[in-house]
């Protein structure tokens, strides 16, 4: 049962957060990408410094029953270095753009990172075991004389300190000219898919030195280029079918089995412009910066910079469900523009039953609207409210003339502190927020 | 049709920063990004919009209002008494039409030889704007800020509705020179230009205008060391540009963008150059006006990807 708040019998409180208090940020500690896995048991988050952080959630204590598990650090490691491109003269950010998990196989974990031009997998294993007694050789590992051998000594298993351990296992290069905006793993399990601004591949997951082009949105004349992909996803359980959305505010999706190379869409969706509400900025705010499929695949949400669209893969020419989601910015689009704020890309994401979406804003607030009872929440990640289980309170932005207590005026928000990165556990009501270095777990509480 | 509120002015500030911000994305860690340059290239092409739109206007304003006073004055020599009424007249009619293609015709029919006067002295004002403050503008751009003067000068029917206001048309009047990233291959796309007939006049107006042995080559091969040279758009320089289309990309590339920017004007030497400073917000202020009053040299600001 996921509710949004606000209601009697729910409510979000602060469980922990993760990362540094100081008010000097690293460019290198920015959280970049945040994802749960399938049970939601791991939560792993990708950095700015290419460094990826798993968090794994406690087991359940039964001494404390009201409380749920915590998530501590599991394992950390460094997914991406940054790189140099002798032959154009650029440099590689290592900036992890997205981390897709696998579904779990056997006792190991394994995700997908990837930064602006290579994918990696990895594999995150556990060894909490280890060999004592060789024959051969002394515990320093040191060999032994072989004349003072007399013995056959069988090694025996031991019990030591869990150690996790992250390798790499498939690195995926040099199939991208632009930058990776996406990754996407299919509901097949042995191919994903990553696209770049004009590009879309498929990939096997065992085979690095090849992948699969199935979309090309790159003109002849690159004078002509109206258009880049922004977003792609496969469908959740069709695993011939995938959507890209692009800048131009529309979304096609698209059936592999039509044609080797994709191009053309079997579904174009769009939604007509309001002409009267025309703006320099026209073309920039309705560029989607997400795309997302519900855990049914009966629909998909997309994110434009003022608001977040539903829609019903069976209608094509406008969203079920609109939500605003900081219309009052609309009236700013020329200051925001001018500290390049009109270009942060926001994330989306569903509850485990579709009922409920979230997604972030500034000021380090976060938006969540229920579906069903048409009611949203903006609640805010910060250091003020992170007592253990303290209930967050709703805020207001106020955009009118007399602003009331607890509102918070439009020109008072700190732009600096954006909400972009957003994850849902696939079953609980546990939410992590990405608020710049920092890393905001939220649970509910049942009254 | 976009709402102009803003106006004119912050169509032109916001071409600057938008200019401001392609330059800076050549500096930018992890390389260019391409989406939110066409981003920028969009609002470019906006307020270029609002801004052409907004001059024209005020262009047709002023030229209605200086035809009708020259009417008036030569009506006033011949008979000043008797020919006042005929001249209000006019006044209303010149001044109360809105963009038609009429009224001009009918200005200039009365007054032929005074019309020519006042081509001639725009003639010798537009080629003073051309060659005092930029000389080392490119051919193409002075020929262009002529022929948009002149649009409102000539003694045809204004030219508005072939000339081209649209992006899609103006992507017609321009040489622009694109580096493929997948391939390597540098190919230039040539189009007409703007106005074959109106320019033939202004085409000998610039040259005399123009000092062309202040025209400094470029060599692509140490772009990236020397800070001031401003890149051309001449035909001679796009053939280096092929031959050196098999090395050197890096240069190519930054060197696409500045062509970019050499298309908005000559004068951006403070902008093309590596120091980021206050300057470049100044250069960028006054080049884009004159970018603005140069519609042949518009183009679709993403090519260089």
């Amino acid at each position: 049962m996921a509710g949004v708040g606000g209601g009697n019998d729910f409510q979000w409180c602060f469980s922990q957060v993760k990362g540094a208090i100081d008010e000097d940020v690293a460019e290198a500690d920015i959280i970049s990408t945040v994802e749960f896995n399938y049970s939601g048991d791991l939560l792993a988050t990708g950095d700015k410094g290419g460094r990826v952080v798993i968090f794994q959630r406690e087991q359940e204590s039964k001494n404390r029953p009201l409380s749920r598990g915590e998530y501590n650090v599991y394992s950390t490691f460094q997914s991406h270095e940054p790189e140099f491109d002798y032959l154009k003269s650029l440099e590689i950010e290592e900036k992890i753009n997205k981390i897709r998990w696998l579904p779990q196989q056997n006792a190991a974990h394994f995700l997908l990172s990837t930064n602006d031009k290579t994918i990696k997998l990895w594999k995150i294993s556990e060894r909490d075991k280890r060999a004592e007694g060789y024959n051969l050789k002394d515990e320093d590992g040191r060999l032994r004389d072989p004349f003072r051998i007399t013995s056959l000594r069988v090694p025996v298993l031991m019990p030591m300190d869990l150690m996790v351990e992250a390798s790499p296992r498939r690195i995926f290069a040099n199939a991208h000219t632009y930058h990776i905006n996406s990754i996407s793993i299919n509901s097949d399990h042995e191919t994903y898919l990553s696209a770049d601004d004009l590009r879309i591949n498929l990939w096997h997951l065992e085979i690095t030195d090849r992948s699969f082009n199935i979309v090309d949105i790159k003109p002849a004349n690159m004078e002509e280029l109206t258009e880049v992909i922004t977003a792609a996803e496969c469908h959740p359980h069709q695993c011939n079918v995938f959507v890209y959305s692009s800048s131009k505010g529309t979304i096609r999706l698209c059936d592999m089995r039509a044609a080797a190379l994709c191009d053309r869409h079997s579904k174009f969706f769009e939604e007509p412009e309001d002409p009267s509400s025309r703006s320099f900025f026209s073309e920039i705010i309705s560029s989607i910066s997400d795309v997302k499929f519900s855990h049914s695949g009966r629909y998909m949400m997309t994110r434009d910079y003022l608001s977040v669209k539903v829609w019903d893969l069976n209608m094509e020419n406008r969203p079920v469900e609109t939500y605003q989601v900081h219309e009052y910015l609309r009236s700013k689009l020329c200051s925001l523009y001018e500290n390049d704020c009109i270009f942060d890309k926001f994330e989306c994401c569903w509850n485990g039953s579709d009922s409920a979406i979230m997604t972030g804003s500034y000021n380090n607030f976060f938006r969540m609207f229920d579906r069903n009872t048409r009611r949203d929440i903006t609640l805010e990640a910060s250091r003020e409210n992170s007592k253990p289980r303290a209930m967050l309170k709703p805020r207001k932005v106020c955009t009118g003339g007399k602003r009331k207590k607890d509102e918070i005026s439009v020109d008072s928000l700190d732009f600096n502190k954006k909400i972009l990165h957003t994850a849902w556990h696939p079953k609980e009501n546990v939410i992590a927020v990405a608020a710049t270095n920092n890393l905001y777990i939220f649970q509910d509480k049942i009254n | 049709m976009i709402n102009t509120m803003e106006g004119a002015l912050d169509a032109q500030s916001l071409i600057s920063i938008s200019l401001r911000k392609i330059h800076n994305s050549r500096t930018q860690r992890g390389g260019i990004k391409l989406h939110k340059n066409l981003l920028v290239s969009y609002v470019l092409r906006n307020a270029r919009q609002v801004y052409m739109n907004e001059k024209y206007a005020e262009i047709y304003r002023m030229q209605q209002y200086e035809e009708v006073m020259t009417v008036c004055n030569e009506i006033q020599e011949l008979n000043p008494l008797d020919l006042v009424e005929d001249c209000e007249e006019q006044t209303g009619d010149c001044c109360g039409s809105g963009v038609g293609s009429e009224s001009p015709s009918l200005c200039s029919a009365l007054l032929p030889v005074s019309h020519q006067a006042a081509v001639q002295s725009a003639h010798i004002q537009s080629a003073n704007a051309c060659s005092a403050p930029l000389p080392l503008q490119s051919e193409e751009v002075c020929k262009s800020t002529d022929s948009s003067f002149y649009r409102s000068c000539c003694a045809e029917a204004y030219p508005v509705t072939n000339c081209d206001f649209s992006p899609v048309n103006n992507m017609h009047c321009n040489k622009t020179t694109v580096l493929d990233l997948d391939t390597h291959v540098v190919t230039t796309v040539e189009n007409g230009y703007l106005h074959q007939d109106c320019c033939a006049s202004l085409q000998q107006c610039c040259q005399g205008a123009q000092n062309p042995a202040k025209k400094r080559k470029v060599d692509f091969g140490y772009y990236v060391s020397e800070v001031e040279e401003v890149p051309d758009f001449t035909p001679c320089k796009r053939a280096k540009f092929e031959d050196c289309s098999y090395a050197n990309t890096e240069q190519l590339d930054t060197s696409n963008i500045s062509n970019l920017i050499s298309i908005f004007g000559s004068g951006f030497s403070g902008l093309v150059s590596k120091q980021a400073d206050f300057e470049q917000a100044l250069n960028g202020q006054f080049c884009s006006k004159q970018a603005l009053a140069s519609l042949g040299a518009w183009t679709r600001a993403i090519v260089a990807f």
